[in-house]
């Protein structure tokens, strides 16, 4: 148990260097800016003495290493500084944007999961039947999709023609829940579609895996029944192959929200990333940068540890 | 020659539909002028015309630009953007790959450490990230992307190259006191081709997918350049009025994606399949 | 005894004419071609052959199945007066575990890694409904200590991979106990294990066997070990019964050409070579201690003399530090302490310090073949390599001599130098294999268990060859292997080790006469004999020594 345990400390500790070094890197990266971020912002036309004055007031007049740890430092304490743009506190815009992303992609998975691997588990069991080709051939043409191509399918037919879904999903904190379901149901349907093309492929391949153990065999020959065969023998070892391909895929939904977000208008923070892109707000993209990041790292953080976790042989060492 | 034909017998008729896809997409990109009946960015009639009218078979764009013509200009830029970044991602990762497992040590430590903290970040934010500071030019979207994906062929390179590294052929090299350069050109790489093929292909998709995400949010190819993520994001108001033509382009990009999945898939099949008979 | 037939039941198993094809590349072939077996209740039967037999195809089929990637295409499978082949998936289960029941050849990969033993145990038990949990849980650890595991009331409450290889091979013959059933497969249950721990699992399942008065049918490559098993044999190759009979009588007066090989298998002696007469030896290994990342010592101060033209066997069973010795010599793992010496002059400690000469006169042959040669390089380039890089032929000369070289090793140059190593079959890759060992010119070849991946008449054919090289060459074989039959067959002198020291080394005949280290008597006991006795009779005598008080040193394996 010690031995697990220090296991999952490392694995933690790992996660919140990588962090920690992610962080170093956004920073960095505008730090990397010819000129100076100030120089950017104001232009070339800027005199000398604005900039510096610029300087003065965002801080740029302080030493890197100062200006980082002023920086995470707030971070951590929930104050992402102010938008170039408009001058507002970042955390104030960032915080029901970020809520509204997670609630798109929580509703995909909510939907994606379940269907996913149950399909790869029967696809891998009735492996090389009809339905397995098909399942193939289908999950490789959704795998092969633009993000925007199913949305703008999905809103020709389901919204433009069918008129059961509203084509943008404009959302805001007076809804219901389930009015806001309803509102996001077209980008996580979307997201559903593509995500569950991946998992249900990688699932199938695991399930595939552990079929070929010579223990299921055994269990084959012992004259076990089917079922319990599935249960009892492969699900307990299929648990951490499954619970990696889940979280790495609900990784991706995070991300993955950028393109759909923009396609059906929906105020999540990838919409704001992009804008803030777009109009190069760096204190915006840095702030939303780290977020992604870290919520990308943290779920993958996540899997590593319950991979650990659910293999036997590292639960019951010698 | 025959073993070709032999070979294309046997695939099944999605891989036949991948290699015709492929084939026609190659073909468009190459003779895009000669095909093309106006130039790239020329403005040949009124905005947003429909389909079919005024001798514009596919209408023409919100510039007033045919449709046709930046349908097949678009294969141009964008495959051969997607390819040429595909091709430099494995220049890089493939050769850092192969040297980190054949040098071992130290040199695999740290380009493994610098790996795992690229890949921590998701591609979309990293990349979106640096081009807010770097700014948008083909040459830098190339480079940048073919960076940030050649951390996958890396892995990919070395988990392949692991495998054959520790086989006894190549401990028999090293014992008969053969060169670097020799174990890996003559010993390593020769074995980690089929799998490497099979991600070139797989890496293609994701890149020319990346692009196209990348454009369509007005961060990758920019006009006048033809490109059909960009068109995409220039006509999608129109799918609002029930008017499929932003869909064309962004079928063209799922097209040819679809193709080169089932032949790799194909591929992929046939070379386990192989493996599994020794 | 269960020597003859006397006593046995009725016919319990019965299969005629049975067909299986198998599956390659999209096409179906027959790998058994009509074979009959009968088992009657309480018998246990020999299936022995070569890769390639259909032995475990055929014993696998007995309970209806076939893996996948195989199919049974003709004959009938009655077993008990039910025709497994007519039955119903649902009738098969039932009989599977319950009444027939099946061991495996790795008992490590068999065994599920998520369930603790006795629990595996149990399963077959409760799922067919013959007795309760508790009382199989009873009667689990009753097994258990009847087949003398440690700790019979707690082992079977540990995971699979808390239990070392011999045990756990045990722990499934007691599984495969557990509903009592007619009938056993026994699927290579030993060919995993050293030899030593072979002993304690080969009279594990003798012992239970009778007990319950089970029919086996019991699958080996090695007749020695059928033959302490066995009431009957049947010898297969290539899918057909070669020759079937009582185990003594086939034994004693075996009627088939391809038997008589199969038993010759083991009597191969070379004739000593000439002692070396020069003062130095050609190589010598000082001293040596050496070990992974500075963690585990894995050879303790070994110590290894090898004169000129002889062939040095070192033998030792897994984690006895055999292949790690050849690993110092050839550099690969630089020692921690001591040296290696070549014809006097001590030898850089890592290969990537040895100079191109050195390398020369030290080449290796593998275990593996198959990974031994770049499937994708054509013999010409393999054999025409070594010969360029070492001794800088090129062109005509150059194929010239790589076509001598595979005269050499007896294979046709104009069939074979064109071929990639994936169109050859095992045996000849080795010969490959030796042929660039040999281009070099070396005066040292190390072989490290060259023939323990090949079929035994294959690796007798390898031996001989490697002898006739030697005697027309003068090469110096240093031979690591655990097989004593190969000891026997081509050593000079021997080198015993034993958790990486050196236990007892000298002179074949010294090293195989009494009074040994205790060690090598173990070892030397261990290894199966053709005499249908010889298990019995060895047990009698380790149990006898033991009653007098006299000491007698066990598998590490218990």
């Amino acid at each position: 148990m010690a031995k697990i345990l220090k296991m999952v400390a490392q694995r933690l500790a790992l996660g919140f260097l990588t962090l920690f070094v992610v962080s170093l890197i956004i920073f960095l990266g505008v730090e990397l800016l010819p000129g100076d971020l100030a120089e950017a912002i104001l232009g070339q036309a800027a005199t000398p003495e604005t900039v510096a004055a610029f300087r003065r007031e965002v801080g740029l007049d302080l030493p890197p290493h100062t200006r980082y740890l002023d920086w995470l430092g707030g971070m951590l304490q929930g104050d992402f500084g102010r938008s170039l743009a408009n001058q507002r506190e970042i955390s104030g815009l960032i915080g029901v944007r970020f809520a509204n992303t997670l609630f798109l992609a929580a509703t995909a998975a909510v939907i994606a999961v379940p269907l996913a691997v149950s399909l790869g588990v029967l696809a891998a069991l009735y492996r090389n039947t009809l339905f397995d080709r098909a399942i193939n051939v289908v999950t490789l043409t959704a795998i092969s999709f633009p993000e925007f191509f199913v949305g703008y399918i999905l809103i020709l037919f389901l919204a433009v023609q069918a008129n059961i879904f509203p084509s943008i999903s404009n959302v805001s904190a007076d809804l219901g829940f389930w009015e806001h379901v309803y509102r996001v149901m077209l980008p996580a349907l979307t997201l559903t579609l593509v995500v569950v093309a991946h998992m249900m492929r990688m699932t199938r391949a695991a399930i595939i895996n552990l079929l070929a153990s010579p223990y299921i065999e055994m269990a084959m020959l012992k004259g076990i029944s089917r079922s319990r065969i599935i249960i009892h023998h492969a699900l307990p070892n299929a648990l951490a192959p499954i619970i990696n391909v889940i979280v790495i895929n609900l990784a991706y939904l995070v991300v993955g929200v950028v393109v759909v977000e923009v396609v059906f208008a929906y105020p999540g923070l990838g919409q704001y990333f992009v804008d803030s892109v777009i109009k190069r707000d760096f204190p915006v993209v840095q702030a939303c940068c780290l977020i992604f990041a870290a919520t990308y790292i943290l779920l993958n953080l996540t899997a590593d540890v319950l991979s650990i976790l659910s293999n036997p042989r590292l639960m019951h060492p010698k | 020659m025959e073993r070709f034909w032999k070979l294309l017998k046997s695939a099944p008729p999605t891989a036949i539909f991948g290699l015709l896809v492929i084939a026609l997409y190659v073909f468009v990109a190459l003779f895009a002028p000669v095909l093309a009946p106006y130039g790239e960015s020329e403005i040949v009639g009124p905005e947003f015309l429909p389909r079919g009218e005024e001798g514009f078979i596919l209408g023409t764009d919100n510039l007033g630009r045919d449709m046709l013509t930046r349908l097949i200009y678009g294969a141009r830029n964008t495959i051969g953007i997607a390819f040429v970044t595909t091709c430099l991602a494995f220049l890089i990762g493939g050769v850092f790959g192969l040297v980190a497992t054949t040098l071992g040590g130290w040199v695999d430590q740290l380009l493994g450490r610098m790996v795992d903290v690229l890949m921590a970040i998701p591609t979309l934010i990293f990349a979106l990230l640096i081009l807010t500071i770097t700014g948008t030019s083909i040459p830098v979207l190339i480079v940048v992307i073919a960076v940030l994906d050649s951390t996958r062929v890396f892995r990919l390179a070395r988990a392949v190259s692991m495998n054959i590294v520790v086989l006894d052929f190549v401990e028999a090299a090293r014992l008969r006191g053969e060169g670097t350069w020799w174990i890996i050109t003559r010993e390593i790489l020769p074995n980690s081709l089929p799998p490497l093929v099979a991600e070139f292909g797989l890496r293609f998709c994701f890149v020319f997918l990346f692009i196209s995400a990348l454009s369509f949010l007005g961060l990758g190819i920019k006009p006048p350049l033809a490109d059909w993520a960009s068109m995409v994001r220039d006509m999608r108001t129109l799918i609002s009025f029930a008017d499929p033509t932003p869909l064309l382009p962004a079928g063209a990009i799922a097209l040819l994606t679809v193709g080169v999945n089932f032949v790799v898939d194909w591929f992929l099949h046939k070379t386990s399949g192989i493996r599994d008979e020794k | 005894m269960r020597n003859s037939d006397a006593g046995k039941g009725d016919v319990l198993l019965e299969m005629r004419g049975l067909r299986i094809e198998g599956q390659s590349e999209d096409q179906w072939n027959e790998i058994v071609h009509g074979v009959d077996v009968t088992l009657r209740r309480g018998e246990v039967l020999g299936l022995i052959g070569e890769s390639g037999a259909g032995k475990s195809t055929i014993g696998i089929a007995s309970m209806g199945f076939a893996r996948p990637g195989c199919r049974i295409t003709g004959g009938t499978i009655l077993f008990d007066g039910m025709d497994l082949r007519a039955a119903s998936d649902e009738q098969l289960r039932k009989l599977r575990g319950s009444r027939i029941a099946y061991v495996a050849q790795s008992a490590a990969a068999a065994f599920n890694p998520a369930h603790k033993l006795i629990d595996q145990y149990t399963e077959a038990p409760v799922q067919h409904g013959v007795k309760p949990k508790a009382e199989a849980e009873r009667e689990a650890m009753e097994l258990y200590r009847r087949l003398r595991l440690p700790d019979p009331e707690s082992i079977g409450f540990r995971y699979p991979h808390q239990v070392s290889g011999g045990q756990l091979q045990r722990a499934m013959t007691a599984m495969a106990m557990a509903c009592h059933p007619d009938l056993i497969i026994f699927d290579e249950p030993t060919t995993a294990l050293d030899v030593t721990t072979q002993i304690e699992v080969l009279a594990a399942i003798k012992d239970v066997v009778e007990e319950f008065n089970t029919a086996a049918i019991y699958i080996t490559h090695d007749l020695a070990v059928v033959a302490q098993m066995a009431d009957r044999i049947m010898v297969l190759r290539y899918g057909d019964l070669i020759e079937e009979g009582n185990a003594r009588g086939m034994l004693a007066d075996p009627k088939e050409t391809y038997t008589r090989q199969l038993l010759a298998v083991r009597s191969y002696r070379k004739e000593e070579a000439p002692p070396d007469e020069s003062p130095v030896p050609l190589l010598e290994v000082r001293n040596v201690t050496a070990s992974y990342g500075g963690q585990v010592i894995v050879l303790d101060d070994v110590s290894v003399k090898v004169g000129r033209g002889r062939t040095v066997a070192v033998v030792g069973e897994s984690g006895s530090g055999k292949s790690t010795l050849a690993r110092v010599i050839t550099g690969l793992l630089p020692p921690s302490e001591g040296s290696v010496l070549f014809n006097g002059e001590e030898l850089p400690a890592s290969y990537k310090n040895r100079n191109r000469d050195q390398l020369r006169h030290a080449q290796m042959i593998y275990q593996m073949p198959d990974t031994a040669l770049n499937p994708r390089q054509r013999i010409r380039d393999v054999i025409g390599r070594p010969l360029g890089f070492y001794l800088g032929l090129k062109g005509a000369e150059r194929e010239k001599r790589t076509r001598e070289l595979l005269q050499m090793i007896e294979m046709d140059p104009d069939e074979f130098i064109d071929r990639l190593p994936g169109e050859l079959s095992g045996g000849q890759k080795q010969r490959i294999c030796i042929a660039r060992a040999l281009a070099a010119e070396p005066e040292l070849i190390i072989c490290d268990e060259v023939t323990s991946a090949l079929d035994q008449l294959v690796a007798e054919e390898i031996l001989k060859l490697l002898q006739r090289l030697q005697d027309e060459l003068g090469v110096t074989y240093l031979f690591i292997t655990h097989d004593l039959a190969t000891v026997r067959a081509i050593s000079d002198e021997v080198v015993v080790m034993l958790e990486g020291k050196v236990v007892e080394q000298g002179g074949k005949a010294d090293i195989f006469t009494p009074p040994h280290d205790p060690y090598t008597d173990l070892l030397l006991s261990s290894v199966p004999e053709m005499d249908p006795d010889w298990l019995d009779d060895l047990l009698a005598d380790r149990a006898a020594r033991k009653a007098r008080g006299e000491k007698v040193m066990e598998s590490a394996d218990q």
